[in-house]
């Protein structure tokens, strides 16, 4: 099947996959992991144990009566340290459970199969899993697949694009529990009542494209559609183009097009939930960057610290200058090496200090090159002027808002602006000024 | 905590292009039609160029000095402006000062002034050319055929408002009298194809000016390719008409632009007492830049209403 559509803009990222071959190791249980209470968009979740309680493998220990929310549980059976707090890299504090592992890994009496008679059955047991989307964003998954009344759901869309350089954690996914993929499609097209399904792949994974058509023959509901690899493939709302050519309207949600877009480890997940009741516990990671001794792919528990993660994959090589949640684009740089993994979480990169200097900024040319990649129209060299001089009024108007920030201006920006940065502070600006 | 580390706001990996590679790479465009100058008008346009360049560096250097800001010579659009101001000269001797002349004005009062680098609002080259056809227009209007023996004449427009008509080849071989680097158009088609390959510009301006006077011409019942291969207009489409401060970022401005710049090109031409409409055309369109930006914001993907800035 071939693309139907393609977005305007986007730039050509270097691809630096070097994990593509190395299949996921999975890294034994850490003596101590520290899961945060907040991995989600949302309200973060309070914590359900206290100190010097014993836990078991699957235990809730954090939830919300918040909608969009998502309960939080462990992966390892032991003892509450303590309730402790995390700084999160936007600034935010969020309180999170030590928990000292005693490696037993007894199971807790809760986990067994959800029992689903009807679309409400599925979707609360989506929320019980504690699933959020794990292409990055980690938005609630129940939110997501609960369309409001009266919205017909045309599409689901599986997002396997992973357009961001360096991780692979998607592609493994793809190639090594590509039946789960294809049953969790299957169990949401039953119970969410979806005909059409289509899986995009960008066409530098022909391997996975492969896999996938392989399996995917046993349903003529499911298409497979190669997209052009180009960055940013996997956004939301670029792939929603590519894939059906509809159109997400500012400001609303794919679900208002009639379109769910999963990821596929959320997919995968939600197959193995149904069969194991095993909520989101664990999360299969690239490790990579040029401080790493050994890229790697590897499978760790949500909370795991990121120095662990990245001892285990092999070490560092060099001594590290930038820590990356996530890939080079979007990716979160971190403060310390001591901050947990979370669920949403695709890769750790560690750079070198190489590659961890950005180049200094010069003055703007106006060369155009921000407007011509930008893939949602908008014109970022506008908002780096409006941005200096605190014009709000000008930033929303010209749609600061809509930026999905993929960062694909300052990346071509010859006189290296900080364009993103701007542009986040700008959406400040326009938020704090009040909607008109 | 054993290490520092950097944190910054994404994205952490850039592309290549830096203000310097881009100026670097119009540099290289303008190499044919250097070398095709100093062939054609040996060591005078050699030292025209030299003179012209050196100056505008100068210039420039001096001027961050003296206002103790940061140097800025180093990403190479000085270089660019000698060397366009310098290929807009007369091949005589009188240029080697207008040159002088012509830097100071390009780079001290068209840009620095205004800002510097992004912040001007006239092509350096252009505005510097204006103001020594206006004050030094008998210099500037000094002509010689090419070759050894080189003789005063006029140029194939000048003739051509006299009923003499100059062969095609000729001009586009460069084998006319004009300034030192606009004869040659294979020259700067070259400079062109280079431009385009390294992705320096795009053909949305320099296409719809040319085109707009090739369709002009038609209307008038003149020769299409005479106007095309003739004065500046190769020149100024390709490289100065483009220069990105001074040109709209979006493709709809850019189009707008290109086809103002050729109906005021082709009215001066054909209805205008200069025999060169080019310098004026693109000054003109110049300040208009923002206003053409202004109003030619795209909608934003999914976005409802057209906004203005």
């Amino acid at each position: 099947m071939k693309q139907y559509k393609y977005f305007r803009g986007g730039v050509k990222a270097p691809h630096y996959k070097n994990t593509e071959n190395v299949e996921t190791t999975v890294m034994p249980i850490p003596d101590l992991i520290e899961i945060p209470m907040l991995h989600h968009i949302g309200a973060p979740c309070d914590p359900l144990v206290k100190p010097g309680d014993e836990i078991l493998v699957g235990q809730k220990i954090g939830d919300s009566d918040k909608y969009i929310s998502a309960p939080v549980h462990t992966g390892v059976s032991g003892k509450v340290k303590k309730i402790n707090n995390v700084l999160f890299p936007n600034g935010e504090t969020v309180k999170s459970v030590l928990i000292e592992s005693d490696k037993k890994q007894e199971l807790h009496p809760s986990i067994k199969p959800p029992v689903i008679n009807s679309k409400k059955d599925f979707i609360a047991a989506i929320r019980e899993s504690g699933l959020v989307g794990l292409g990055g964003a980690g938005f609630p998954t129940h939110v997501k697949l609960n369309p409001p009344e009266g919205i017909k759901i045309e599409y689901l869309l599986i997002n396997g694009a992973e357009c961001e350089p360096y991780i692979t954690s998607d592609y493994r996914e793809s190639i090594e529990n590509s039946w789960n993929i294809i049953s969790g499609i299957n169990i949401i097209m039953e119970y969410l009542e979806i005909d059409k399904v289509i899986i995009g792949i960008e066409d530098n994974k022909p391997k996975a494209v492969e896999v996938l058509t392989g399996i995917a023959k046993t349903s003529d509901k499911i298409d497979i559609m190669p997209l052009k690899s180009k960055y940013p493939q996997g956004a939301e709302k670029m792939l929603i183009y590519s894939l059906t050519g509809k159109v997400v309207p500012a400001g609303k949600l794919p679900l208002d097009v009639g379109v769910i877009v999963l990821n596929v480890a959320s997919v995968a997940f939600i197959a193995s939930y149904i069969k194991t009741g095993m909520p989101l516990t664990k999360k299969r990671i690239t490790i990579d960057g040029g401080a790493v001794k050994q890229p790697a792919n590897i499978e760790v528990f949500v909370g795991t610290y990121i120095k662990e993660a990245i001892s285990f994959a092999g070490g560092f090589k060099e001594v590290p200058k930038k820590i990356l949640m996530g890939g080079p684009m979007m990716g979160v740089s971190q403060f310390n090496l001591d901050s947990p993994i979370l669920k949403q979480n695709n890769a750790i990169l560690a750079f070198n200090e190489k590659q961890s200097k950005m180049p200094e900024q010069t003055a703007c040319i106006k060369c155009g090159r921000c407007v011509s990649v930008c893939p949602m129209n908008l014109m970022p060299v506008y908002f780096d002027i409006f941005n200096e001089s605190g014009d709000a009024d000008q930033l929303s108007k010209l749609d600061v808002l809509s930026c999905i920030e993929c960062g694909s201006c300052s990346f071509v920006c010859p006189a290296s602006r900080y364009l993103v940065q701007s542009i986040r502070n700008g959406k400040l600006l326009v938020r704090a000024r009040g909607s008109k | 905590m054993e290490h520092k580390l950097y944190v910054n706001s994404s994205p952490h990996i850039k592309d290549v292009a830096k203000t310097s590679n881009i100026m670097f790479d119009v540099i290289i465009a303008l190499i044919p039609a250097t070398i095709i100058s100093i062939y054609l008008y040996s060591y005078m346009a050699a030292i025209i160029i030299g003179v012209t360049v050196l100056s505008s560096v100068l210039f420039e250097t001096l001027y961050n000095l003296l206002t103790k800001q940061k140097q800025t010579v180093g990403d190479f659009s000085a270089v660019v402006t000698g060397l366009l101001l310098a290929l807009t000269l007369p091949p005589a001797a009188s240029s080697i000062w207008l040159g002088v002349v012509g830097s100071l004005v390009a780079i001290i009062i068209v840009k620095m002034i205004f800002g510097g680098l992004g912040q001007n609002i006239f092509n350096p080259a252009i505005a510097a050319r204006v103001f020594l056809t206006v004050a030094f227009s008998s210099q500037m209007t000094t002509w010689l055929s090419p070759g050894a023996d080189a003789i005063s004449t006029a140029t194939p427009l000048a003739l051509a408002s006299n009923g003499i008509v100059t062969s095609n080849i000729d001009l586009f071989l460069g084998n006319i009298p004009g300034c030192i680097g606009e004869t040659s158009a294979l020259a700067l088609l070259l400079g062109f194809g280079w431009l385009l390959i390294r992705k320096v510009i795009k053909l949305d301006i320099t296409l719809t000016y040319l085109l707009t006077v090739v369709v002009f011409s038609f209307i008038i019942g003149a020769d299409p390719l005479f106007h095309l291969l003739s004065g500046g207009l190769l020149l100024g489409a390709i490289f100065m008409a483009t220069d990105y401060s001074t040109s709209p970022m979006t493709r709809n401005g850019k189009i707008i632009f290109g086809f103002g710049l050729g109906i005021i090109t082709m009215s001066i031409r054909v209805y205008g007492n200069l025999p060169e409409g080019v310098s004026f055309a693109i000054l003109f369109m110049n300040v208009l830049v923002p206003l053409i930006d202004r109003y030619t914001i795209p909608k934003s993907f999914g976005g409802v209403k057209k906004k203005n800035a």
